[in-house]
């Protein structure tokens, strides 16, 4: 297994923007099938990092590693490192919970709470997390403000969530997760169940969450790597096969699966 | 080169019109319809009798009458069904307050706490619970519960005697206990159905709730209770129904008196139980039988109110969002 490391790492903690996140030595479990076979990797401090792979790769597993949502999986468990600004998340004493709360995560299906109000969506976790009522409004607002959404629901925040276009109901669920203010966000395929224009609006939005936030973005679709993300690992069977800038990736692919993949042969 | 095997060159009409086929679905769809309409045929024949047989002490009290006089009393011949009414309403409201929590806390735990090993095996344990005869419960409750609470039951009486219903001397057999006993005995149905209920959650929204940093009670708080509301109200009702009708385990233990108990350790009596006990008893053709068929219709119409409440929830639910939730106990 090639692993190149992505070079600019340096950025991490000097923006006081976004945490970096290194994966070391990471193995991911269902049972005894292992989905994530040590993996070794960087995503680096408010870039744009894709994983790319075919189906059933591991990319979504190490994801969810990256919070500690994979443990919630019945018979899941992981073993290694994902440092969290130099700080080991799979550590004795470290809260998932907190975890969470620093690396937020969208998923593959808009997921709003169907019975709650579109205001009362987006202030879920920060009420979770002990913000005051009073604040909870503003937080709202600037959350959904930077989700691009405000002016569209701005007069119906007290409306079932559940009313909204699928575009919508994304746009909603990474405004959020960005209302808890999280370090990083992951985002396991967001646009895979919609439309190209509501496809599009959401790339728009995340490159300009990364000047914020360290995003982390799993994608079937090449060409989406391509348009936005600056860094792109390929992963194949459980293994990080190649990673690097997008650009050389897809251009100049130092391994013959990562070309294969890349120009279309499997996958 | 495409080889054609054995299709005719013209398709005969009787190729078309297979009539043993035709005539086995005429046949099925009429011994179904027969079938599924003789069902109502015995329920309306049903209703009509006991409304025949129910008449004379309905139109000798009224039927107003007939259910709010506050006076059962079969020596004397007069049939008011109040103090069972009130029974029967106290008995089963005590065995929602305590039944209900534990049956929802129980689903929830199969469905979000236990190990996966664990879920079948509980799940089964907690439906066995429902396939105890409840005779059997009923003996449990005279020879276990009335003499081992008798003395916590008094001490709540004394030390909560501030309370409504609660205070002075506590009788052996009374509301309590057989609100307890019927608590018990409705626990599986509701558990059962609250499970169902629970288990259709989303995956994903509940992940959604734990991404955002919510702990597994919060999640289920967010996530699951909110969704499954109606599903678990009408799960609740379903329960009601059963605790209203149930006949023999309530009869053994509810002490049996046609008088209003006026605290909850009180004596007192419900519609089935009445009926249990004194029909045998009654004269034929007395104004007594007349009394307690009464009594059943009674019975019979409060548990088919209780079940419509029932439905009305889920409907509504159902037309708020489209959900897929509750139809698990429509």
């Amino acid at each position: 297994m090639s692993t190149s490391k992505t070079k600019s790492h340096q950025t991490s903690k000097a923006s006081g923007k976004g945490f970096g996140v290194k994966v070391r030595a990471l193995h991911a479990f269902y049972d005894d099938n292992e989905a994530v076979k040590g993996v070794d990797v960087d995503f680096p401090a408010n870039k744009i990092t894709a994983i790319i792979g075919p189906s059933g790769c591991g990319k979504s597993t190490l994801v969810r590693c990256i919070n500690r949502m994979h443990e919630e999986v019945p018979g899941a468990s992981a073993k290694g490192q994902v440092l969290l600004d130099d700080l080991d998340i799979y550590s004795l004493g470290i809260d998932p919970v907190a975890v969470r709360r620093t690396v937020g995560m969208v998923f593959q299906k808009p997921n709003p709470f169907p019975t709650m109000s579109i205001i009362d969506n987006v202030t879920a976790g920060p009420r979770l997390a002990g913000v005051k009522r009073d604040e909870l409004h503003e937080r709202a607002e600037r959350a959904l403000c930077d989700a691009g959404l405000w002016n569209e629901v701005k007069d119906r925040l007290n409306k079932n969530a559940g009313g909204l276009s699928g575009g919508q109901q994304q746009r909603l669920c990474i405004a959020r997760m960005i209302a808890l203010e999280p370090e990083v966000l992951l985002m396991d395929e967001p646009c895979s169940a919609l439309d190209p224009h509501s496809t599009l609006r959401i790339e728009e939005l995340i490159v300009k969450l990364k000047s914020r936030f360290t995003v982390v973005l799993v994608t079937h679709n090449l060409s989406q790597a391509t348009r936005i993300a600056d860094y792109t690992a390929f992963m194949l069977d459980g293994e990080l096969v190649e990673a690097g800038p997008t650009k050389r990736i897809f251009a100049t692919p130092k391994n013959i699966r990562t070309k294969e993949y890349v120009t279309g042969k499997f996958g | 080169m495409v080889e054609v095997i054995n299709v005719p060159h013209t398709v005969s009409g009787a190729r078309l019109k297979s009539r043993r086929a035709l005539q086995a679905d005429v046949i099925l769809r009429w011994s179904l319809r027969v079938t599924a309409l003789s069902m109502l045929a015995v329920l309306g024949y049903f209703f009509v009798r006991l409304a025949i047989t129910a008449e004379p002490a309905l139109s000798h009290f009224g039927i107003l009458g007939f259910i709010f006089t506050n006076n059962w009393d079969v020596a004397h011949n007069i049939f008011g069904a109040w103090p069972l009414v009130v029974g029967t309403l106290i008995t089963s409201i005590v065995a929602l307050v305590l039944g209900v929590p534990v049956a929802i806390a129980a689903a929830l735990y199969v469905t979000e706490f236990a190990p996966s090993r664990l879920r079948s095996t509980l799940a089964l344990l907690l439906d066995l619970l429902a396939a105890v005869p409840s005779v059997v419960y009923g003996l449990w409750g005279v020879f276990i519960l009335i003499p081992d609470l008798k003395p916590a039951e008094q001490w709540f009486s004394n030390t909560f005697s501030f309370l409504p219903f609660v205070g002075g001397q506590v009788s052996g057999p009374n509301y309590f206990i057989a609100g307890l006993i019927l608590a018990i005995m409705i626990i599986p149905i509701v558990s059962a159905v609250s499970r169902e209920v629970l288990a259709t959650v989303p995956l994903q929204e509940k992940e959604g709730a734990l991404a955002l940093g919510a702990t597994r009670w919060e999640m289920i708080r967010l996530a699951v209770l909110p969704r499954s509301r109606a599903g678990i109200t009408s799960a609740a009702m379903l329960g009601l129904g059963r605790a209203i009708g149930e006949t023999i385990a309530v009869t053994l233990v509810i002490g049996s008196s046609p008088v209003i108990g006026h605290q909850i350790f009180n004596q007192g009596y419900t519609l089935a139980a009445v009926i249990a006990n004194e029909f045998g008893e009654a004269t034929p053709g007395s104004l007594h039988i007349s009394a307690l068929i009464a009594a059943g219709l009674v019975l019979l119409v409060l548990t088919l109110v209780v079940n419509g409440i029932a439905r009305g929830i889920i409907i509504r639910s159902d037309r708020r969002r489209g959900s897929i939730a509750d139809k698990a106990v429509a």
